[in-house]
């Protein structure tokens, strides 16, 4: 009995707290306005830097797909000399896929390749088949193709390669995927500082606007002291005020960021910005909305509530003198 | 009740003590009246036994709760217990009677419907019915220090410690204050009541400790004001 009227006040003190600092959000709506403005900032800079690595880490593995090391077959080798050194290199751990481009396939691949320079392709009419047959090699990790290399370069495997045409590691497309990859980290990092240095502007902004409304109601706040007020009754109200600055603000910039993907898409009809895939990026946000939604709320009322926390806690200190 | 032995406090480290080794012992339903002059030591008091100071040394026990032993995080069930009125009333100024009175109530979670039944109760004893929406500002001194009575009673607390309540009224407001207090005593309470108020003093006919440079001078049953 007694523990069901301790729960029954617990719970009049909850919806007074929750009261109480809708109450003092609503009061407060210019201040608060100001640290909703820099937390939107902040977590659009959040959201949008989840998205823009997710869309790189797919660029990069759209590519990495398309890398292939290709080994140009001699004349001489047989179809099913060519299978063996298949099954071989499928043994390899670092190999993804192997696939076999006879004479022929590769004859008309050049020639859909080559449509437009009607020169070429009636020289490679003339001459028949010039092209070696090959076969491309998928590796698992492009970065890391040495060993499918010192494989090849074996002298019993070096005998069946074409020494003319030479084995292709894409070693061009490597270096531009290296390229874009580093840059993706260097953007990943540079958004990591951004996030960090928003959210540190965001917490001192809300926590100026706190000290302020204390500062507003400091002698109220003195006497609920005396007059045996909890910790967290006192500081409740305050803590609620700002998570609901959290919340409305990951709502906000959850809008903007869709607004900025319904403009980029629609009104400029580009399918990519810069480096960006716009399409993708727009696809990974519908698609991961409530997931992207979750984690602005978390950061948001994450941010909201521990400033006020923080900026509390000195006017809620006993004397220890 | 209230039991403080060779309680001092210092504040800095080479000060003179605002209190000296203070001992005093309060039944309960006592109603002891503290005297001395502005300064000697009495606010000190009664702030350590509200806890906002913390005594240099010695021992302090009200209410069977040992403050050597109360965690901060305790504090607010220790002031939930005690019923302070405050020299200055500390009432909120943008509240009205009924509401700076239910306030006590409010932050011990006492539910809406129990607030509106204890609250004209308590305005009965101390004469402020009818005025319940009014604002701080709105009345005299004297009810105002009722109001601080009021919030301060409304829980019903074992100890009553009210700071001066009469400091700024005049006569006939000050005993309207202390016939309130005495009527609160006479329900149980135990009262502890600073004043240097001569007259008032000498009526009540009460238990007197009389405070001078931070010692007690005098401790005397049913005594008259002497200084």
């Amino acid at each position: 009995m007694k523990h069901r009227h301790l729960k029954h006040r617990k719970l009049i003190t909850f919806s007074r707290v929750i009261t109480a600092g809708l109450t003092n959000f609503l009061r407060n709506a210019w201040l608060a306005a100001a640290a909703m403005a820099v937390m939107v900032v902040t977590l659009s800079v959040v959201l949008f830097s989840v998205i823009t690595s997710a869309t790189f880490n797919n660029t990069i593995a759209q590519i990495n797909d398309k890398i292939k090391i290709s080994v140009y077959l001699n004349d001489s080798v047989s179809k099913s000399q060519a299978q063996a050194l298949m099954d071989q290199l499928r043994k390899l751990p670092t190999v993804k896929d192997v696939s076999y481009v006879s004479k022929v396939e590769a004859t008309a691949e050049f020639r859909a390749d080559h449509e437009q320079s009607k020169d070429l392709l009636q020289a490679i009419t003339q001459v028949g088949s010039p092209l070696p047959a090959s076969i491309k090699i998928t590796p698992v990790d492009t970065s890391n193709i040495t060993p499918i290399k010192s494989f090849l370069d074996k002298p019993e495997n070096l005998t069946m390669q074409d020494p003319q045409a030479g084995t292709s590691y894409s070693g061009d497309r490597k270096q531009a995927i290296d390229k874009i990859a580093h840059a993706t980290n260097v953007l990943r990092q540079a958004g990591v500082v951004t996030i960090i240095v928003f959210a540190i502007i965001s917490v001192l902004i809300i926590f100026n606007t706190i000290q302020m409304a204390i500062f507003n109601r400091r002698d109220e706040l003195t006497i609920m002291r005396l007059l045996g007020a909890s910790t967290w009754y006192i500081r409740g109200p305050f803590v609620v005020e700002t998570t609901v600055y959290g919340i409305i603000s990951a709502l906000i910039s959850v809008g903007l960021i869709d607004l900025m993907f319904i403009a980029s898409s629609s009104a400029l009809q580009a399918s990519s910005l810069g480096l960006l895939d716009i399409n993708y990026a727009n696809s990974y946000f519908h698609h991961h909305f409530w997931l992207l939604l979750g984690l602005q709320l978390l950061v948001g009322i994450i941010i909201g509530a521990a400033s006020s926390v923080v900026a509390t806690r000195r006017y809620l200190k006993f004397k220890t003198k | 009740m209230i039991l403080l032995d060779r309680v001092t406090k210092t504040y800095g480290k080479h000060a003179t003590p605002a209190l000296d080794r203070i001992s005093l012992h309060v039944e309960p339903k006592e109603f002891v009246i503290v005297v001395g002059q502005s300064g000697a030591g009495k606010t000190t008091l009664l702030r350590l036994l509200t806890r906002e100071e913390k005594p240099s040394s010695g021992k302090i026990i009200v209410g069977g709760i040992d403050y050597d032993k109360l965690r901060d995080r305790d504090v607010p069930l220790l002031r939930r217990k005690i019923g302070v009125v405050f020299q200055d009333f500390k009432l909120l100024p943008n509240r009205t009677v009924f509401e700076n009175v239910a306030f006590a109530l409010e932050i011990v979670g006492m539910g809406n419907y129990e607030i509106r039944h204890t609250v004209p109760k308590v305005l009965d004893i101390v004469n402020l019915r009818g005025k319940e929406k009014r604002m701080p500002y709105e009345l005299s001194g004297g009810e105002r220090q009722r109001v601080a009575i009021a919030r301060a009673i409304v829980r019903q607390p074992k100890i009553l410690i009210a700071d001066e309540p009469t400091g700024n009224l005049d006569p006939k407001h000050a005993w309207d204050v202390i016939n309130v207090l005495e009527k609160i005593n006479r329900y149980g309470t135990t009262v502890l009541l600073t004043t240097h108020n001569q007259e008032i003093v000498n009526k009540l006919k009460r238990r007197v400790v009389t405070i001078q440079h931070g010692q007690i001078a005098s401790d005397r049953a049913s005594a008259e004001y002497q200084l």
